[in-house]
Formats: structure tokens, sequence, C-alpha cells
């Protein structure tokens, strides 16, 4: 994978909003953001109501995730684009949910919301229906999904990214700042683990900064490129983004998601955990 | 529109009144309007607390009447606004409670 088949941009968007075959998707946690005004075209897709099981802490599973698609009208051969508001956090999580259940042609608009809204390019409220399909989702592919085992099992040995805010790192705070703080689990992130803050992949109008500027950011942080890499966030949509930097962008190879993340480890019983903004030791 | 809640991660309105389930005595609140050198408010504008150092660590839109609001702790923050009318930065050093900061922003 690369930029150029991973990423579209605002004035290639623009252009091809009509395009056949091209859907554009909007991922918000809160879709209130969508009814206010949206790309002309694009649906909708709720990253909590839409894409996590409603009783169990999981995904949807294949045929609830087949049901969904072919209802919002999106075809096997459908070139996805997604784009979302807190700078494509949720349309990277949706991005790598798409790819982990096989979806062939999928892209991030690069910049997202933001971008698109600070060029000041066109938002519409009309209503979206498209037809429905009849969408055939593959096997997950777990190759890129990381579970908690796993991520015990990587301390000291593969290489681990906590791409919270550093302060979440080090364990002064325990969710992004405009989240309230009181919260069940402990603070501080997994032992080893290197801290590169999602933000530092991204300019501050959301786009993503140029391959040359990501290899070196990876590469200061001491990202061993030998090495399988597993991201994890506060529940995995920041880690998303980091994952799509390095597998989609960078084109690393054996980059996993833990979408677990830090509201799981830091609730599991008898796990180490390293407090301060040192990755502490094994 | 619903409260803030840290179930997710997506910024909450912006405009919605404080939970009454929020400890003041423990919440460091950073919050304020972001307005144009005419004086209007500035509704749509992406605001971004920065740390100490500088580095990311929120980000919110602002509501209809321009307003933000962040859930940091004690210390040194950088706001800082981006909109299609223009960007601008405020320092502040926050306390616990409530710390009311404002933000202008103006063509560079």
């Amino acid at each position: 994978m690369s930029r150029d088949t991973a990423l579209v941009s605002a004035e290639w968007a623009e252009k091809n909003l009509d395009a056949p075959g091209v859907v554009f998707v909007e991922v918000d946690e809160d879709t209130s953001a969508y009814d206010t005004g949206h790309l002309a075209g694009a649906i909708k897709l709720d990253w909590k109501t839409d894409l996590q099981d409603p009783v169990r802490r999981d995904f949807v599973n294949k045929d609830q995730f087949e049901a969904l698609l072919s209802e919002r009208g999106i075809g096997n051969d459908d070139t996805v684009v997604l784009y979302g508001g807190n700078n494509n956090w949720f349309a990277a999580y949706a991005y790598w949910y798409f790819k982990l259940y096989g979806h062939r042609d999928v892209k991030l608009l690069d910049g997202g919301r933001k971008k698109w809204e600070l060029d000041a390019r066109p938002l519409v409220k009309d209503p979206v229906t498209r037809p429905a399909t009849r969408y055939v989702a593959q096997e997950p592919d777990t190759s890129i999904r990381a579970f908690r085992d796993e991520v015990v099992a990587a301390i000291g040995t593969k290489n681990l990214v906590d791409v919270r805010s550093p302060d979440e790192y080090a364990g002064r705070l325990l969710a992004p700042a405009h989240l309230p703080q009181e919260q069940a689990q402990r603070a501080g992130h997994i032992p080893t683990a290197l801290s590169v803050p999602w933000s530092k992949a991204a300019n501050e109008d959301g786009t993503f900064k140029s391959d040359d500027e990501l290899r070196k950011i990876y590469a200061d942080a001491g990202l061993d490129d030998n090495k399988e890499t597993i991201a994890y966030c506060r529940i995995g949509e920041r880690s998303s983004h980091t994952w799509f930097v390095l597998q989609e962008l960078l084109g690393h190879r054996n980059v996993k998601n833990y979408d677990g993340s830090w509201t799981e480890y830091g609730s599991l019983v008898g796990v180490p955990v390293a407090l301060g903004d040192e990755p502490g030791e094994a | 529109m619903t409260a803030p809640t840290a179930a997710g991660c997506a910024a909450p309105d912006q405009a919605a009144p404080l939970p009454a389930s929020l400890d003041l005595e423990k919440e460091t609140v950073i919050t304020g309007q972001v307005t144009a050198e005419s004086g209007e408010v500035v509704p749509g504008a992406y605001v971004r607390l920065l740390d100490s150092t500088g580095e990311f660590t929120a980000e919110v839109v602002t509501s209809a009447a321009g307003q933000f609001r962040f859930f940091a702790a004690p210390g040194d923050w950088t706001l800082r606004a981006l909109s299609r009318f223009g960007n601008g930065d405020t320092t502040v050093t926050a306390g616990r409670g409530v710390n009311e900061v404002a933000v202008t922003v103006a063509l560079a």
C-alpha cells in the first residue's frame, strides 16, 4: 500500500462526488455532524451503533457487517472513500474495519471534515439513500487486529506504540482532554511501549505529513522496522490512525491495531503498567 | 445531543451544560469562546489544546456561540484556534475548577 492507493485529496474528492462506483462515507461517533452538513451524496456510519456489537464488547460479526453494508447501499466493487471529524480518527478506524472484512478498494480523504471545512468546500444537508446491495464480506483478517494476550506477550519483544497524548502515556490523564477524566482503570502505559502520539503524523489541518516526515518520526522514536508492531490508544480509534500511517502509507508489514487498547489493558488484573514519560522495563 | 461521556472519543456538544456528576474539585476545565477581530463569535472553529511542550493534546469544534471546553490537568496550556476566518493562539495557566479563556482569530 502507499499514499497513492490509500489516500485521496479534498480536490480529488470534490471532483469525484458524483463519480460512478465511488461511495463517500462519513464516519463519526456522534453523527450530528453529518446531519448539519455532509459531502454531497455521502452516507453516514455511526462508529458505535453501526460498528460495535450492542451487547458484547466486540465488532459486529460478518453477517451483521454484510447486512449493514447491503442496507446502506455499498457494493463489493465500490470504491469506498471514508472521512470524518476528530482528524479522521473514526474514519481511519472504519478504514481498518473495512480492511478487516476484506473490502478491496477503500480510501481515506486526507484531512477529513476539518480540511474540507477550513477550505470552505460545500456541505449539503440533503438526505442520501442508495439502493440496497447484496454485500459479501470476507472472514475477519486477524493479521491486522491484536488481542490482549498477544499484547502482554509483546512486552519487550515487539514494537508497542502508544499513540495517546504524552499526558495519557505518563498517567497524568486517563482520557483525551476533551472528555471528563474520571475512569475505572489504572493510568499509565504498557511497559516498553514507545510514545508516538498520533498527532505527530498529522498537520494541524488534519492532513497527513509527507512520507519522509513520517518515516523520520518513527525512526527517531526508535521503532525497529524488523519487528512486528502493535499500536494502541484508549479505545482503538487513534491507533487506527497510526496503523493507517505505518501499514497503508509507509508500507510496513505486520502492523496490528489493538482495539481493546487502554480501556482493556488498564483494567486487567496482574499485568505490568509503567508510569511516567519513559517506556520502562520489560 | 448528550452530555460529555468518556465511553467514546468524539468531542461532545460544546454548548451543553457541565454534567451534574462532574466533580469540579478534581476536574480542570478549560473553557471559553473564540471570537474574530471584529468581536463576532466564531462557530465551527477547531480549537486545539497543546501541552507545555507544544504537543497536541485534544481538539474540539466550537458551538454555535463559539464556545469550547476541555477537561485537562493543572498546568500551562496553549489553545490554538483554526477557522476559515483565520487562526489564533492563547496561553493559560490552569488550576482545578473552571478556567475561562478567550481566543481571538485573525487572518495572517
